[in-house]
This record gives structure tokens, C-alpha cells and sequence, in this order.
């Protein structure tokens, strides 16, 4: 983390401009205001008293404010984030909820058609650049077939209020007399790009699930259970899923860095209203603020993910707590 | 065995699925999105007051929605209709114009105002006293410039204005101007509502008037989300008749893709300047609109230097150049623009039927030319205006077309360009021989082509850039100015499109068109040949 603030920090100066005014995104600022500002961050002093100050600026939770927008970064990014986070959870889900199953099918028909045909297809969908899927799903299903909408995540219509900004939770939340339509609604927005974000992790899961339930099927205690006796039924529900899924959990978080970026582009073509299409934007706009705080953003939130599914692994799995004790 | 597990889940998987999809099914019967219009506009207004711009996005998105006029245009014949003045009555000399307004026009009810009166005479005072008046609060608010009032000399033909009694108003005018109730009518001269001014005053919120608007229209304002949307309201206490939309939704979608992507997929109901025409066609549930707008694009002559003086030569550079090609080329085919063969449009309750179109035939502009002495050829400069209009969107390929064809008749073409102030700067000095350029108008009332580009006033100010001064054209427009009677004033302009055909100091190419694409189940009058868009009279079934 703190290699990373240090490389938005030093972004500020490589930026065209004034470094204070990358930083803090004032560029109407007079002369006056800017002195302020630049005695704010230290500016006077060493090199790492400014680092040390925009830490501190950091820590407080000011990032500026948007060169574009005039809008603070943290603000902005409140309310783009839940929209990137509402859109990688459900592709997240329907990535493990197909990928897994498939993979441990595979596994089970070890060496059979079933396998080579799931994984020659989970290799092509694996080599499909996202942006052509995300286009031809829109050529497909939104405008051949006209099913599904193309762009946004609900109908204008519907008014829905930004509380916790993860839309579903808000329509629920809301008194609006037409949530059921509107959650309806939301659920055919986000149907398109999550499945389009989903299919790539779902590949990896495939296959993650398959060499993970090869393992299990191969290990000993499976062996003992088949000679016990247990139907081939029993022995897959009762011990192999559980633990073919450990091993699967704790890649999780790995696929959710590649998510989020595959979430990136995503939103851009379907018009997501997410932190990467805003971050997009702010490129665009050469925001330079809004560049350094989204990258800083987008960063923390996958490192707090995968700290997050370390805990999950931990508790799922026994070994991986023991070994630490360990060690 | 434990394929079968796996089809019990994937069975479990499907049926979820499709209770999912059919739950997003069921909601189509009776819900609101049936009830709501959704318009995918090109762009995001500057502000939502007419008075202050000139902007066709601004204009689509207040003129006739949350607004209106003292009177309007109406839609078949283009001629001044009642609005909220229910009568008017203009005197013999054409200098007072006397206005009754309707008693049941409300104001706009919205969470930050709440009108206590209907409109009165007050409120027409107060609209127009910010354009007129410098002194007043609100006139330098929002930048306070009003560039269609100016343009038209608004504050010049205004002597005063009076209030007779709570539902009169008269103006007086310090000359006779036929086209002062066209521009009483046109998108730019709304109504705003005094109360409302002046609650602004005491709340000390000044520019909330152009930014928070209320106005008299059939829609009320909601939110707006500059580069996301506009979302409006019925106004439930209309005048005409409370709208039968529940809502309505101005999308803001810059990309030509984009809105056409959404209209396909069903996300946009309307959508402003559609493009790939064929595909929408073919798209039984959709529906290409389109009206021919009051627009000329032109090849003007300067009619004040050599060699353009000479009128056999620009009738022989007219009938060289092929009209149809520059249709097909830069227009697209018909299918984006009319032919045009006067500078008004075929829709103008002016245009004269029996003008003809000049013929296409190299023969007869070698006779010309020879007739006009001219038989070593002739090099001449072309001016193509570097921006992209409506009336013209691609003037350089139009003047490599024109090039080509005088090429035919020995005339070598020097196509001209220089960034659009500058083109703008040297054209005003006369600078040019002939030059591509064209002209919106304002309002339908014809003066409104013919005086800025042919008339012997604006020649003086540059504005009319081929400087042609026609005493006998002048007249016709003068005197078709100061009479009101509409077969009286055709019977003048057709003389002068008479005139102007028979002299040809611009030669007419194209009167645009704009479109509009719509699903079949959107019903009612949005698109008029005039001004923005209307959603007022609108249903969906």
C-alpha cells in the first residue's frame, strides 16, 4: 500500500502542471488560495514532509477534488464504487455458481468426452478479448434480439435514491411504489455485463475446480471412503465437494483483481455508471486527481478483497490456520 | 448417478433463470415504464431558458415542454396561432399589437414554488422586460445576453410595452413589422412566471430562475443531470389538457451509436437525428420521421466583383453544376435533404410554386458563358465553409463536385478554407467571389430568409455576402412588411422569388432535413418542420 501511495505521489509530479494542483484538483484557485494549499502540504520543506503530508491528507480522507467535476474525489468515488462492486459480486457469483460445477463434472469424467469438450470450450472462453464479447453480446441480445438492454443499470423511469449506492439494496430500501418493477428492471441491466465479466473467471474456475477435485478424488481418504463402500453419490456431496472447494475459495481472491479489471472495460462499453467507466473518463478528461485517487481507490479495494478471502480460506480450511500456528 | 445430480442442479439452475426472465416479462402489462417516454437526446442544454440561447438542444429540451408562447405556430400551415394569448388584435397602422390572455393558465407546482395566481399580464411584463429592460433584476442574470432578440433587433421595433388590465398587454411599436409576431412565436420568447421572479429576490437565489425553471408548458420540471438526463413531470393543471405521460425522460446520449443501440434494444422510445435510416426501417416495430426543416444551403456569388457581376455567368455556373450529385454525395440522396430550387423551403406558406429549378446541361452554360464573352476560360475562387451545418455538412466535397463540374465548362476552381471566425471575418469584407455557405432560419415567417441574405441592409453590414442590392426586390420586401394580410404578402414574395430566380445572385442547392426515429407504439406530433421538439400532445399504447 504504502508502495503505492508513493507512486501516486510521484504521479503528481510527472503529470503536465503544477504538482499542488494535481494533487488537490483546485485549478480555479487564486494565487492566495494556492499559497494556502501549498503550505497545507508542506510544500516549503523536504521532499518526504510532502509525502509525509499528503499521507496524512490520505489517511483523512481527502483526495482532492475532481479537476472536472469540481466534485471531491472521495465523494465521486463513493458513488461510483458500489455500482463496480454491485457488478463484479454478481459476476463473481455467476462465475462460481457455472464455473465450479462444470469443473468438478469434468473432474468426475476424468479422461472422458464430457472433460475434453468442457475444457477445449473453457479455453476458448478464456481467449476471448472481453471488449469484442461485451460488443457482440450487445449485437446479439440487445439489438438483434432486442431482450436485453444495452447500456445503464436500470431504466430511467424508475427514480431510485442513492443511500447505500449498491442499487438492489436501494430499490429494497426505497418507498417508491414500483420497486418490484424496478428491481426487475435492474436485474435485466445487469444481466449483460455480468455475464460478460463472468465468463473468463469462469473459465479459470473450471478449471481451477477440476485439477482441485482431481486431487481430492486421487487422495487417500477417498480411497478408504470407496472401500467402505459409500455410493460413488455419497462420497462426491459428503467429502470431495467440500474439500475440492477449499482449495478453490482461496483463488478467489486472486480472480478478483482480474475481475475488477475485466470490470473496467465493461463498463465503459455497457455504460456503467462504476469506478473504472468514471476512471475512463477522468483519463479522457485528463483529470489528473481523479486519475491518482481511482487508482489508489481501485488498489485498496482489491487488496482489502484478497485479505478478505484469506480469512474465508482460513476458516474454511483447517490446515491453512494450523500451518500459520506453525510456522 | 451423479450425472444426474448434475442435470437436478443445472434443471434448478434453468427453471431459476427463466422464473427470472418471466418475472422481467410479466412487468410489461401496466407498468410504469408504459407510462413513461424516454427521448434519447444529442446533448446536454446549457441552461434551461430559451430567452438566453439559441441552441437547438436547449430549445428541444425547455421550448415546448416546460414553457410557452403568447402564441405559437401552428403545425400544418405554419401560420400564428392562439397560445396563451387567446386573441390578439393588431391596429391599421401595424404599430400597436393588442394581446388577450387566457385566465386559466397555471403555473408550474413544483417542491420549490408553489404559485398562488395564474398568469396574468404581470408575468407577460416580466418576460419580456428582462430582454427589454437593463435595469431590471433579472436582465444581466445567467450572463445576460439574449442572442435571438438581438439578432432580430427585438429591442429596436419595441417602443413599449403596456399593461391594459389584469389580461391585456399591448406593444407598441416604433415601425410596422409583419414579422414581429413570428418572432413573438418562435421557441425563444417564453413565458416565466413574476411570483416566482420575485420569491427568487427575496430568497436572494437569482439564477435558480433559469436553472430550477418554471413555466406554464405541459411538463414540469424534475432533475436534471448535465450529461446523464432531464426527467420531467406532468403539469397536471395544463391549460390544453393534462398530458397523458406519466413521465418524461430526456436521456442524454451524445454518441449517433449509442442512441441507436438504445432505441434497438428498447431502452429509448424517441431518438433525435437517427443514423443507419435503412436499418430502422427495416425494424417493423420502428419508425423513421423526418421534416423538412426551414433551411438553405447555398452557393452565394459575389454580385459586387468580376467575374460574378456578370449575371449570364453565374446563370452559366448554375447550370453546370449537377444538383443531384451533390444530393447523392454530401446529402446522401434525398433521403437527407429536398432539391432546391428557391431560397424557401417548399413547407413555407410563401414559397412560389411555379419557380423553376435550373436545368443541369453543360450545352446551355457554354452558351451562357459565350454570350457572356467569355471564351478562354476563367479561374475563380470557391469559398467552402470549414464547419459541418445541417444545411451543409460537408461543404469541401461540395466543392471539389463544383470544381469538377466547371472543370466541364473551362472554369478552373481554387477551393478556398479558413478556420470558421476568419471565414466568417474576410467574408463580411468581401473578400470572396462565390462561396458555400447556407442559413436557419429563426422563424417560418419568409422575411426571415430574404432580408438577412438578399437585402440591400444587410449587404451593408456584410451580412448578406453576395452584397446583391435590388431596388426592385427591396421594395417587395419592404412593402410585404408592412401589411399583415397573408395572400397580400405571398402575392409580394412570389415576385421576389421571381426576381431572385430570374437574377440569381445565390443559387440554391438544398433545404436539410431532420429526423427522428421512434417506436411504432409512441403516438402524437413530436417533430415540427419548426423549431424543437414537442412532447405535449404524445401517448404511448
Amino acid at each position: 500500500m504504502l508502495v503505492l501511495t508513493l507512486l501516486t505521489f510521484s504521479l503528481s509530479f510527472f503529470f503536465p502542471g503544477e504538482q499542488i494542483i494535481n494533487v488537490t484538483g483546485q485549478i480555479d484557485a487564486t494565487p492566495e488560495q494556492i499559497a494556502l494549499i501549498a503550505l497545507d502540504y508542506n510544500k516549503h520543506e523536504s521532499l518526504i514532509m510532502q509525502y509525509w503530508s499528503y499521507l496524512v491528507h490520505l489517511f483523512n480522507g481527502d483526495l482532492g477534488v475532481s479537476m472536472a467535476s469540481r466534485i471531491p474525489i472521495m465523494d465521486e468515488m463513493m458513488s461510483h464504487l458500489p455500482a463496480t462492486i454491485e457488478l463484479t459480486t454478481v459476476a463473481l457469483i455467476i462465475a462460481m455458481v457455472v464455473g465450479i460445477p462444470i469443473g468438478f463434472i469434468a473432474a468426475i469424467r476424468h479422461r472422458k468426452k464430457t472433460d475434453d469438450i468442457i475444457l477445449a470450450v473453457s479455453m476458448i472462453g478464456y481467449s476471448i478479448p472481453i471488449f469484442w464479447l461485451a460488443l457482440l453480446a450487445i449485437l446479439i441480445f440487445s439489438i438483434q434480439l432486442a431482450w436485453l438492454p444495452s447500456a445503464g443499470q436500470i431504466s430511467l423511469v424508475y427514480e431510485i435514491e442513492q443511500v447505500t449506492g449498491i442499487l438492489f439494496f436501494d430499490i429494497l430500501f426505497s418507498d417508491n411504489p414500483y420497486k418490484w418493477q424496478a428491481f426487475q428492471n435492474a436485474s435485466v441491466h445487469i444481466l449483460l455485463p455480468a455475464c460478460v465479466v463472468a465468463l473468463a473467471p469462469a473459465t479459470v474456475f473450471v478449471r481451477l475446480a477440476r485439477t482441485s477435485m482431481l486431487t481430492v478424488l486421487d487422495s487417500h481418504y477417498i480411497k478408504a471412503a470407496m472401500a467402505k463402500g459409500l455410493t460413488f453419490q455419497q462420497l462426491i456431496f459428503r467429502h470431495a465437494i467440500k474439500n475440492a472447494m477449499v482449495n478453490v475459495i482461496r483463488d478467489v481472491g486472486l480472480q478478483f483483481a482480474n475481475l475488477v479489471t475485466l470490470a473496467m472495460v465493461t463498463e465503459v462499453i455497457f455504460n456503467w455508471p462504476g469506478i473504472g467507466n468514471w476512471l475512463i473518463q477522468s483519463i479522457y478528461q485528463r483529470d489528473y486527481t481523479a486519475i491518482q485517487g481511482g487508482l489508489l481507490a481501485l488498489s485498496s479495494f482489491i487488496f482489502i478483497v484478497h485479505i478478505f478471502t484469506d480469512f474465508i480460506y482460513a476458516s474454511l480450511n483447517p490446515l491453512a490456520r494450523g500451518i500459520k500456528y506453525g510456522s | 448417478m451423479t450425472v444426474t445430480s448434475a442435470s437436478q442442479y443445472f434443471r434448478i439452475l434453468v427453471t431459476l433463470s427463466a422464473m427470472f426472465l418471466w418475472g422481467c416479462d410479466s412487468y410489461k402489462a401496466d407498468s410504469l415504464s408504459e407510462r413513461s417516454l424516454i427521448y434519447c437526446s444529442e446533448g446536454s442544454p446549457e441552461i434551461l431558458n430559451p430567452q438566453l440561447v439559441t441552441s437547438g438542444v436547449t430549445v428541444d429540451a425547455t421550448s415546448k415542454q416546460l414553457y410557452n408562447q403568447l402564441i405559437a405556430f401552428d403545425v400544418a400551415t405554419n401560420e400564428v396561432t392562439p397560445s396563451i394569448a387567446k386573441s390578439w388584435h393588431v391596429t391599421q397602422d401595424n404599430k400597436k399589437i393588442t394581446f388577450y390572455l387566457r385566465r386559466n393558465v397555471a403555473f408550474h407546482h413544483t417542491q420549490y414554488f408553489m404559485p398562488t395566481r395564474h398568469l396574468n399580464a404581470d408575468d407577460v411584463l416580466f418576460s419580456f422586460n428582462r430582454i427589454l429592460d437593463p435595469s431590471q433584476v433579472f436582465h444581466d442574470v445567467s450572463g445576460g445576453k439574449y442572442p435571438f432578440f438581438d439578432s432580430v433587433g427585438f429591442a429596436d421595433v419595441i417602443e413599449s410595452l403596456e399593461k391594459i388590465n389584469e389580461y391585456t398587454i399591448r406593444f407598441n411599436l416604433k415601425r410596422a413589422d409583419s414579422s414581429f409576431l413570428a418572432n413573438l412565436a418562435t421557441d425563444f420568447s417564453v413565458i416565466l412566471s413574476r411570483e416566482y421572479a420575485e420569491l427568487l429576490i427575496r430568497s436572494n437565489r437569482l439564477e435558480d430562475i433559469d436553472t430550477l425553471p418554471i413555466g406554464t408548458g405541459p411538463y414540469k420540471f424534475k432533475e436534471y443531470r448535465t450529461g446523464s438526463y432531464i426527467r420531467y413531470e406532468p403539469h397536471t393543471e395544463y391549460w390544453e389538457g393534462q398530458p397523458k405521460l406519466q413521465q418524461l425522460i430526456f436521456d442524454i446520449t451524445p454518441s449517433n451509436t449509442g442512441r441507436l443501440t438504445k432505441l434497438l434494444a428498447g431502452e429509448c422510445d424517441v431518438i433525435g437525428y437517427p443514423i443507419a435510416h435503412k436499418k430502422i426501417n427495416n425494424n417493423p416495430l420502428l419508425t423513421l420521421e423526418d421534416v423538412t426543416a426551414f433551411n438553405i444551403g447555398y452557393l452565394g456569388f459575389n454580385t459586387a466583383k468580376p467575374p460574378f457581376n456578370n449575371k449570364l455567368i453565374r446563370r452559366a455556373v448554375a447550370h453546370a453544376i449537377n444538383k443531384q450529385a451533390i444530393l447523392d454525395t454530401v446529402y446522401f440522396g434525398d433521403a437527407k435533404a429536398e432539391s432546391a430550387n428557391s431560397i424557401l423551403p417548399p413547407s413555407s406558406w410563401a414559397y412560389a410554386e411555379d419557380t423553376h429549378d435550373i436545368e443541369y446541361s453543360v450545352e446551355q452554360a457554354e452558351l451562357l458563358l459565350t454570350q457572356a464573352g467569355i471564351t478562354d476560360g476563367l479561374t475563380i475562387d470557391l469559398w467552402a465553409m470549414p464547419v459541418q451545418r445541417a444545411y451543409n455538412p460537408d461543404a469541401v466535397t461540395m466543392a471539389k463536385l463544383i470544381q469538377a463540374d466547371l472543370q466541364k465548362i473551362g472554369i478552373t476552381v481554387n477551393i478556398i478554407s479558413y478556420n470558421w471566425q476568419e471565414f466568417l471575418r474576410r467574408l463580411a469584407l468581401g473578400e470572396h467571389q462565390s462561396v458555400l455557405l447556407g442559413w436557419s432560419a429563426d422563424h417560418p415567417d419568409p422575411d426571415n430568409f430574404f432580408t438577412p441574405l438578399l437585402s440591400c441592409g444587410s449587404a451593408e453590414t456584410g451580412n448578406n455576402r453576395t452584397f446583391w442590392c435590388n431596388q426592385q426586390f427591396e421594395k417587395l420586401l419592404q412593402g410585404a412588411l408592412k401589411i399583415t394580410d397573408v395572400e397580400q404578402r405571398k402575392a409580394l414574395y412570389r415576385e421576389a422569388q421571381k426576381i431572385a430566380a430570374e437574377e440569381l445572385p445565390l443559387f440554391p442547392i438544398a433545404h436539410s432535413k431532420r429526423f427522428q426515429a421512434r417506436k411504432i407504439s409512441v403516438k402524437g406530433d413530436i417533430l415540427h418542420p419548426f423549431g424543437g421538439i414537442s412532447f405535449g400532445g404524445v401517448e404511448k399504447q
